[in-house]
């Protein structure tokens, strides 16, 4: 199932791009392909164990993930993943 | 809709310093403020009663920075009568580049003092008032209960959690934003039904992961974009008109040009807005995990140090030693000390066995932070005589040699 991740830019340095496709069936899935191919990325992306840190943040075709079981949320064909993470600059 | 703030305060004293304004309830507006606001008033969804809402309106901003500098010059042009404006900082050369409230001839001035200057003379009818101060868990409530809107321009994690909890026990509308070089994002936080700061980020990220805009850089033109964002989602809730960008996170990316928005949900377990399990202000600094970063600052301090005046004896002697630069490419591109050998931080570890343990290594950066750490992994692959350029190549300019460009 290809989805588009949406990177930002100060993501996107450690992949080669902001707009990525990957594969899989979950979020979960789409993150680790994106990990796997991108070792720099993977920690900014996601802790040690796989899980989803609280100052990153991933929306599901704009849907916020953690309201449709996190990393286990289900990816369709065409589905769009952008990361959030956080900033503070001002 | 009806506007959040209706029950914002009632009527308010007359200003002596406004033309009129002996006469006139305050929020009457008089010929000059009529002439003033021609171009709002004749939209019909402002007009006299959304001008005389602005007067009567009461605005904090968080900071005179980046965000702050379009965010008060707006909205004192637009005629929010009451602004607050909370900052410790002195204007500084770096600045320029991007805070417009302030001016070369400011250098050296209180943003505070500056921001006056200029506010007074876009619209002499605002009354301002200003809070010389760090914003704290000591003086956060008390600053931001006399006013119906605050606008978080901050440029850290800390004020930023301190300044959507102290929103959400008040009741307060917290009106975001925030910039990193190319990149932005707005949401209007702890309105009585949206989601707060902490439902979209629970937690910070730990101190040193995500670079400031004075570590990482900032377009000059982005806290533009974001601020007049932030300006217009306040005159939106002011006024009581169109959607205002609340349970929703607005991403701009300048570069690409796209805007995008996100949906944002109020979370049941958030302890601030959901469980209201936050009462009463925190200590900031701890939440995220600052008092660690100083210690592991204070310990990298602690390491083997040569001062600038010791390196330039060192390479005037003829000492043989090696000297690394641990900056990125394009800051070796700004300014360099004769002598050094570029190897960025990043790709460190890898270039390590090209280095020679027998040798005596000094070791820079811009500060000194960066090239600590570099320092550490070469202590920690049993290199010996290694010494840390304490201050970097700012110091280095400040003692040793001018023509270095600071940046």
């Amino acid at each position: 199932m290809p989805a588009t991740l949406f990177l930002p830019a100060v993501l996107a340095k450690f992949a080669d791009g902001k707009e990525l496709t990957a594969e899989g069936t979950t979020v979960g899935e789409v993150v680790a392909g994106v990990a796997t191919r991108f070792p720099a990325l993977a920690p900014r992306l996601r802790d040690a164990q796989g899980n989803p840190y609280p100052f990153v943040t991933f929306y599901l075709n704009d849907e916020d993930i953690r309201f449709q079981g996190g990393f286990a949320a289900a990816v369709k064909d065409g589905d769009e993943l952008t990361v959030v993470p956080a900033i503070a600059g001002g | 809709m009806s506007s959040p703030l209706a029950t914002a305060h009632a009527s308010r004293a007359p200003r002596p310093d406004a033309p009129h304004a002996s006469r006139l309830s305050s929020e009457d507006l008089s010929h000059d403020e009529i002439l003033r606001y021609s171009r709002h008033l004749i939209i019909p969804d402002v007009g006299l009663s959304g001008q005389k809402k602005l007067k009567a309106a009461r605005v904090l901003l968080i900071g005179a920075g980046g965000l702050g500098s379009p965010l008060a010059l707006y909205l004192a042009a637009a005629g929010v009568g009451n602004i607050g404006l909370v900052d410790f900082d002195v204007v500084d050369f770096t600045n320029l580049q991007r805070q417009i409230l302030h001016g070369t001839k400011d250098v050296g001035r209180p943003k505070l003092d500056s921001a006056r200057d200029r506010i007074t003379d876009i619209n002499p009818f605002v009354k301002l008032t200003t809070y010389e101060t760090v914003l704290t868990s000591e003086n956060a409530l008390e600053i931001i209960k006399d006013y119906d809107i605050v606008i978080d321009g901050t440029d850290n994690f800390p004020t930023r959690y301190l300044v959507n909890d102290a929103c959400v026990i008040l009741g307060k509308p917290n009106v975001y934003g925030s910039i990193f070089r190319f990149e932005g994002q707005a949401s209007v936080f702890a309105t009585e039904s949206g989601p707060c700061y902490r439902c979209l980020f629970p937690e910070p990220p730990p101190p040193g992961l995500v670079p400031s805009c004075a570590e990482g850089g900032v377009l000059g033109v982005l806290p533009g974009l974001i601020g007049t964002i932030q300006a217009t989602e306040a005159i939106k809730l002011i006024l009581g008109i169109g959607e205002p960008l609340i349970g929703r996170l607005l991403l701009v990316d300048a570069l690409g040009a796209r805007f995008r928005t996100v949906k944002l949900r109020k979370d049941p377990e958030c302890p601030a807005c959901g469980t209201h399990e936050i009462t009463r202000l925190i200590d900031y600094q701890e939440f995220c995990g600052v008092p660690q970063a100083n210690a592991e600052a204070k310990r990298d301090r602690e390491l083997p140090e040569i001062t600038p005046a010791e390196l330039a004896e060192r390479q005037k002697a003829g000492d043989d030693f090696d000297l690394i630069d641990v900056r990125e490419p394009h800051e070796w591109d700004i300014a360099r000390i004769p002598g050094a050998r570029l190897i960025p931080l990043g790709v460190f570890p890898e270039k390590l066995a090209e280095l020679d343990g027998k040798r005596d290594i000094v070791v820079h950066c811009r500060s000194g932070v960066r090239s600590a750490k570099a320092v550490r992994q070469l202590q920690g692959a049993g290199f010996a005589r290694v010494w840390n350029l304490a201050g970097g190549i700012l110091r280095w300019s400040d003692e040793v040699d001018p023509s270095v460009p600071k940046y």
